[in-house]
């Protein structure tokens, strides 16, 4: 190199960087798909980004602002009404608290396991990312919040998905809708156990390997099961929107449509279970087919 | 030879400052959160930038930035690490492979030219991405490479400034 001239030292040749930087990649697609063992650089490069974000949401979150002070003068009615709603809370809420007694003291009769309390934290959506390979959120809360990969979203209707990547500030939510992602379900009327997959497209869900003379009926409200620990039961999940029964398979087709608003909120609920163990696997958990 | 070419004042070497905040902005305007129909059709500004720069100053931003960028891109979008990287290292490949050619032109004339180099990209991303197995994308996916080539003018004329000069030559 030492002959050549200093205007005309280039490094490599753009093959020799395109051969070096592209054989970089694909092993770094292989260290996270295979291994994954790359969630500290993730997380360390997501924390940089995090300035970032919160610049790109500040017009979003203007816009928010100016939509309050605007809303404001509409608060004194909505105040009144909630007022009157909660004193009608109030009166069904200590019938709640003496049913409640009345049932803690059953179950300790029956010694069966005390239902877990859940809890929550509110979360805003920061923003989705662009990638079409995936239906996936992110979230302004992180581990600095509390959160831990495998908790439940869930919006005031339904389960909307599970937290699986998790930075100081903010959480990746992977949806019920994503291709990899599945849910234990029930169905509500007859207790059917089943697990539901999203297929990566919009607004629909897959109920797969039900046989075809499985009772299951358009409308059907599914809720999660509570098998596999992960979503706690009884949340609902879907409703069955149309089944196609084909002979020449031996399952039938059964597109469900999502409860929760999965693509339409702004704020979302996390949900922790205190005994449960969060799995920090991508993937759902699909453990129970049907019985 | 395109005629107008000989017109062309010479270009500046750009300010390093000005390429990183350039990359800055690009970034931050990728993290928008946009709703479904703009979501799909909102070009790669990143992407966009980088091919700028490529184009104009192979010298400073090159393979090695593309592929950084690539990979932020990666966490941004929450995609595999390493699948942006590659698209960008290609594309930044394709753009300085060309760059003595595009430079001929207006900007105007690139921007088919750069559609063809952000499909090639897309592609690439599109064929990792079912490598992978994670998502079939739906053929719209590739519109915003349609809409980066014509949003391409604009960013080409803002990025341009910094390579003016800033006295006319010719006063004296």
């Amino acid at each position: 190199m030492e002959s050549v001239p200093q205007f005309f030292r280039t490094g490599p040749s753009p093959q020799a960087r395109l051969f070096f930087f592209s054989l970089l990649s694909i092993f770094l697609m292989i260290a996270d798909l295979r291994f994954e063992s790359l969630h500290k650089v993730r997380q360390a490069i997501g924390a940089m980004l995090y300035p970032l974000q919160k610049i790109a949401l500040a017009p979003t979150s203007l816009y928010d602002q100016v939509e309050t002070l605007i809303e404001d003068l509409r608060l004194t009615k909505e105040i009144n009404y909630l007022r009157q709603q909660y004193f009608l809370f109030q009166q069904q809420l200590s019938r709640l608290q003496i049913l409640e007694e009345e049932n803690t003291h059953l179950r300790r009769l029956l010694s069966a396991a005390k239902q877990t309390e859940v809890k929550s934290i509110m979360a805003e959506i920061l923003y989705i990312p662009r990638d079409p390979f995936r239906r996936r959120i992110i979230l302004n809360r992180g581990s600095s919040d509390g959160i831990e990969a495998g908790q439940v979203v869930v919006d005031d209707l339904g389960v909307i998905g599970q937290i699986t990547q998790i930075f100081p500030w903010s959480a990746e939510v992977t949806l019920i809708t994503d291709k990899n992602h599945a849910v234990p379900i029930q169905v509500a009327r007859n207790g059917l156990r089943s697990v539901i997959s999203g297929i990566g497209s919009n607004n629909e869900l897959e109920l797969r390997y039900l046989p075809i003379n499985a009772d299951i009926q358009v409308n059907d409200l599914l809720v999660t099961s509570g098998i596999g620990g992960i979503y706690p039961p009884g949340l609902p999940v879907a409703r069955i929107d149309k089944i196609e029964h084909d002979r020449s398979y031996n399952f039938s087709r059964i597109t469900c449509i999502p409860i929760a608003g999965v693509e339409r909120n702004r704020h979302v609920l996390i949900l922790s279970m205190p005994l449960s163990e969060p799995e920090s696997t991508t993937k759902g958990n699909a453990i129970e087919s049907k019985s | 030879m395109p005629k107008d070419y000989l017109e062309k004042e010479l270009p500046l070497q750009a300010k390093s400052s000005f390429i990183i905040i350039s990359l800055v902005v690009a970034l931050i305007i990728n993290l928008f959160p946009l709703q479904e129909i703009m979501l799909l059709l909102r070009p790669d500004f990143v992407a966009l930038t980088l091919l700028f720069w490529n184009i104009n100053q192979p010298h400073q931003v090159g393979i090695s930035s593309a592929f950084v960028f690539g990979i932020i891109m990666d966490v941004c979008n929450s995609s595999i690490l390493g699948q942006h990287a590659l698209a960008y290292c290609f594309m930044s490949f394709l753009a300085i492979i060309l760059h003595r050619r595009l430079i001929l032109f207006s900007i105007f004339q690139q921007a088919p030219q750069i559609f063809w180099i952000l499909l090639l990209t897309q592609l690439v991303i599109y064929i990792s991405g079912t490598l992978v197995g994670s998502y079939h994308a739906d053929w719209f996916f590739f519109l915003s490479s349609v809409t980066g080539a014509l949003i391409w003018p604009i960013i080409a004329l803002i990025l341009g400034i910094s390579q003016k000069p800033e006295t006319d030559p010719n006063a004296l």
